[in-house]
């Protein structure tokens, strides 16, 4: 009944001057630099040469030559098999996996599990992508010495199945937590009832949790694949090789505006990732509205 | 016990000890290779010294990094709780016009413009203000992607403190400035004090906007050091690097403990709810 | 000491939760805003206090005019429903917290602390938290810290419904003697009629953001000023008949009761009865019906009765003399307590 309207007596003018410094940082350095990129990819900017200090305006040409580019359409590629094995399959089924199973662990199992799992999380990124170097090399690896193996370089022979275990690993942590507390919502009546019925987990899983978590699931994948796809750490593990096998958009574009000094180029194609962004994100909150 | 149920309870353990393997395995190497005497890539049981140490400390660069990182993260926390709280405070308690469409459109921006997605041109817009190698500019630039987030947390959280108290100090003679100050942040401690962790963390461990934007070495914090440790000379540099990862990341572990163990709760003492 | 002129305070949407209203406080007088949810008491508080910005009208506290100023600075203090402590100031911080706003000494603010909780008994917790103290103890710190303000006017929003019952009871009677005591004149707000009844000297019975009935205790009860306020008053509910005005006697359920002496009633007008069931007494002439409920009500008993017409009329009857049900009982007004009220306008008829 009562309507809450300024109880701190702060009017609307002091009020606005509150707001406005941080919409000032914002303006610029997230509002500014999004629609600017449009401008720079309609140019020819270079980092160096004359197009750097009078560029011309070239339109579209750009983006043709994004599209007749092989090397953005091998980033493009790369960037959806990065999304899909280690967000919409890996992180998403490893995290539901540990929140089903951790459930019913001892507490101090379940506290330790999810401390590592957390701080693979929480870790630098420069920190863990060195920690997986070290897993994945060929002569001293981790992995090789538990294998048996000392010829496969991992990222070199198979750099984008690395990728994607490591992205796997790194993000779980996320979906673990959110399925977690969506599973914990669950109606425990409706678990005992399969339990007494004689379903296994699998088809506990399928009749009685899935349809509880289905919304989860689909905003989860929606906000890991939007973060994976800009992700800029499988430049720290591959640099983006060899030769170019391992380039995800990220890379690419980082690749073409600093070592090629495309600027314009690579403008125009960070304008192309960030409306697929703006996609996305307008779908995961309009599915969020939807279920609120 | 019957025999599947048995089968079952060792098919859960060998389960959940693959899985704690998987995520501790890789991490062994911090524990390892930084005591070390010759540390390889590798995992072994090492060779106890602690002369890595010292020469890391004598890297010309290492320790120096280390300042610039508090350097600019200081500045992005700061810059961060400070107009975000502002901000979320304002944002909470005033209708102001067009407050909802604002909030809707900083979620978005939040998600949308990615580091990635803004590199080319913030790396534009600083060479042409000619703020490549400012410490201060990057933390500002750092602090200008962590406020939408920060801004909608810290609003959460501040739309939990009872307007009464507010309205009381009101009535009792408070200033607009001494309710903020005397009521509303030390009920709202626990929300700005995650804020403040959280911001650290997340410039702290931030390599992309140092790697383009400060390209002096002398300049760069910890994230990008420790990246730069490895390129130069071609080959890896494996007695400094364990070490330095070692302490780049304790910082960020020791927060993270810190925070879940302090603010886990709610205050909620002079309110008869 | 308290003005209000015309006062009307509209929300955005429209609502006028206070209509204009003109109103006149006494000094140290202790005076109840009674009415049901949504009646405007709570707007109307809080409009003096100044945290809503009144439409119109006028508000003048101390023969000052504070319509337009600012909450922190009309002299008044105000108890919220929730107390309001300051969760992580101690109770002495609390208390003195209207002088520290003020720039008091630290000297001051402790002395302020010191004696005010000692008049409220507070002495042993000032080094307390407020999540330390029961219910009743931080009622007593919040009404501490509106003393130590020395303001003209002190305001309480529902002050005794965050208490449980039993309690309730005790805090009245403190509260009594607390504003006797300290001579403050107080406005609280409140939906409780019993404890309107008990603490004020006056009260304002509002519905729809008007004043229905100004007057003390005894007179909202003795005499309501229209159906609503009859409805609203009293423990048990006030029996509200509808009749006919026959001969200068009033036509209800079935009997022929006797007006006041001083009223002029149009023969054949319509009219409503009211009669308390208190005030109804068993004798030989009046409303006669059978009796279908007994409700034990402790000392006395409440009696249903059905009167011809399904009139169903109730009376209290004294502990030992509760009828059988089915028998059959005739019951009428004592004198003067007999109210008749105007069937369109619902106002009673004086003369």
């Amino acid at each position: 009944m009562r309507r809450a309207r300024d109880s701190a007596g702060l009017g609307v003018a002091r009020a606005i001057a509150f707001v406005s410094p941080a919409l000032l940082l914002v303006g610029l350095f997230l509002v500014f630099p999004a629609l600017w990129t449009i401008y720079i990819g309609l140019t020819d900017y270079t980092l160096t040469g004359p197009s750097s200090v009078a560029p011309s305006f070239t339109g579209l040409t750009n983006f043709v030559t994004a599209l007749d580019d092989a090397l953005f359409g091998n980033a493009v590629w790369l960037t959806l098999v990065f999304v899909l094995g280690s967000a919409v399959l890996g992180q998403n089924l490893l995290g539901f996996a540990l929140a089903w199973v951790l459930r019913s662990a001892r507490p101090v199992i379940r506290r330790v599990v999810e401390a590592f799992v957390l701080l693979a999380w929480i870790l630098p990124s420069v920190v863990v992508a060195y920690l997986w170097t070290a897993v994945l090399d060929r002569d001293g690896g981790t992995l090789n010495a538990l294998l048996g193996n000392d010829s496969t370089a991992w990222l070199v022979e198979y750099p984008m199945a690395s990728l994607i275990i490591f992205n796997t690993w790194r993000g779980t942590a996320f979906s673990m937590m959110l399925y977690s507390s969506a599973l914990a919502a669950v109606p425990p009546s409706q678990l005992e009832t399969a339990r007494t019925v004689g379903a296994n987990g699998w088809q506990t899983v399928r009749d009685v949790v899935f349809p509880h978590i289905r919304g989860h699931v689909l905003t989860n994948t929606l906000l890991i694949s939007l973060w994976t796809a800009n992700d800029f750490t499988p430049f720290l593990l591959t640099a983006g090789g060899p030769n170019h096998e391992s380039e995800t958009l990220p890379v690419f574009i980082y690749q073409q505006a600093i070592a090629n000094g495309e600027l314009g180029y690579s403008a125009a194609v960070s304008f192309l990732l960030l409306v697929v962004n703006l996609l996305v994100a307008l779908l995961y909150l309009l599915l969020l509205r939807r279920r609120a | 016990m019957t025999f599947s149920l048995m089968l079952r309870r060792s098919l859960y353990t060998v389960l959940i000890a693959a899985l704690l393997a998987f995520f501790a395995i890789p991490m062994l190497w911090l524990a390892s290779a930084p005591f070390d005497s010759d540390p390889g890539v590798g995992l072994r049981w090492p060779d106890w010294t602690l002369d890595n140490w010292r020469i890391t400390f004598e890297h010309p660069y290492a320790l120096g990094s280390l300042v610039n990182s508090i350097v600019l993260c200081a500045v992005a926390t700061i810059v961060t709780t400070a107009l975000g709280t502002l901000a979320s405070y304002a944002l909470s308690r005033v209708r102001i016009p067009g407050r909802d469409a604002l909030l809707y459109v900083l979620l978005l921006l939040s998600s949308v413009v990615t580091g990635t997605a803004a590199m080319v041109p913030i790396f534009v817009l600083m060479l042409q203000l000619g703020l490549i190698n400012s410490q201060y500019a990057t933390g500002l630039v750092i602090a200008g992607g962590m406020l939408p987030a920060a801004i909608f947390i810290l609003k959460d959280f501040i739309d939990t403190v009872p307007r009464s108290y507010e309205e009381s100090a009101r009535v009792f003679g408070a200033s607009p400035g001494q309710v903020l100050l005397h009521v509303v942040l030390p009920v709202a401690r626990p929300g700005i004090a995650t804020i403040l962790v959280w911001a650290f963390v997340q410039a702290w461990g931030n390599f992309l906007l140092p790697f383009l934007l400060l390209r002096d070495v002398a300049e760069q914090p910890a994230a990008v050091l420790l990246r730069t440790l490895r390129d130069e000379g071609g080959s890896a540099n494996l007695t400094v690097i364990p070490a330095f990862s070692l302490l780049y990341a304790i910082p960020v572990v020791a927060l993270y403990l810190f925070v879940s163990k302090r603010y886990g709760f709610r205050f909620h003492g002079g309110i008869k709810a | 000491m308290i003005e209000l002129t015309g006062l009307s305070t509209v929300y955005p949407n429209g609502v006028r939760a206070v209509d204009g209203l003109d109103l006149s406080i006494a000094d140290g007088e202790f005076f109840a805003l009674l009415g049901p949810s949504g009646c405007g008491k709570t707007t109307l508080l809080r409009t003096i206090a100044g945290l809503e910005q009144s439409s119109s009208g006028a508000i003048s506290l101390a023969g000052r005019d504070v319509t337009k100023a600012e909450a922190g600075k009309r002299g008044v203090a105000m108890v919220f429903q929730d107390y309001a402590l300051f969760p992580h100031m101690t109770v002495a911080q609390n208390i003195a917290y209207p002088l520290r706003v003020r720039r008091a000494s630290k000297q001051a603010q402790q002395d302020a602390a010191t004696s005010t909780s000692a008049n409220l008994g507070l002495s042993d917790y000032l080094e307390r938290r407020p999540g330390q103290l029961s219910g009743g103890q931080q009622q007593r710190v919040a009404l501490a810290r509106a003393i130590a303000m020395s303001a003209d006017v002190l305001l309480l929003d529902e002050p005794l419904s965050n208490l449980d019952a039993r309690l309730r009871l005790e805090a009245r009677t403190f509260l009594k003697r607390l504003q006797r005591d300290l001579g403050l004149t107080t406005v609280f707000v409140t939906h409780d009629q019993a404890e309107a009844l008990a603490l004020a000297d006056r009260i304002a019975v509002m519905a729809e953001g008007r004043i229905r009935q100004l007057g003390s205790p005894k007179e909202v009860f003795q005499r309501p000023a229209d159906t609503f306020v009859a409805n609203f008053i009293g423990s048990t509910p006030m029996n509200l008949l509808t009749g006919t005005v026959r001969d200068g006697q009033v036509d209800v359920a079935g009997a022929l009761l006797t007006p006041p002496g001083d009223l002029r009633l149009t023969d054949g007008a319509p009219v409503i009865a009211g009669i308390r069931p208190e005030y109804l007494k068993p004798g030989t002439e009046g409303i006669t019906g059978v009796v279908s409920i007994v409700e034990n009500l402790g000392v006395t008993s409440l009696v249903t009765l059905e009167c011809p017409g399904e009139v169903l009329v109730g009376l209290t009857v004294p502990e030992h003399e509760e009828p059988a049900v089915g028998a059959t009982m005739t019951a009428a007004p004592a004198p003067g307590r007999l109210l008749v009220y105007d069937s369109e306008t619902s106002e009673l008829l004086t003369a």
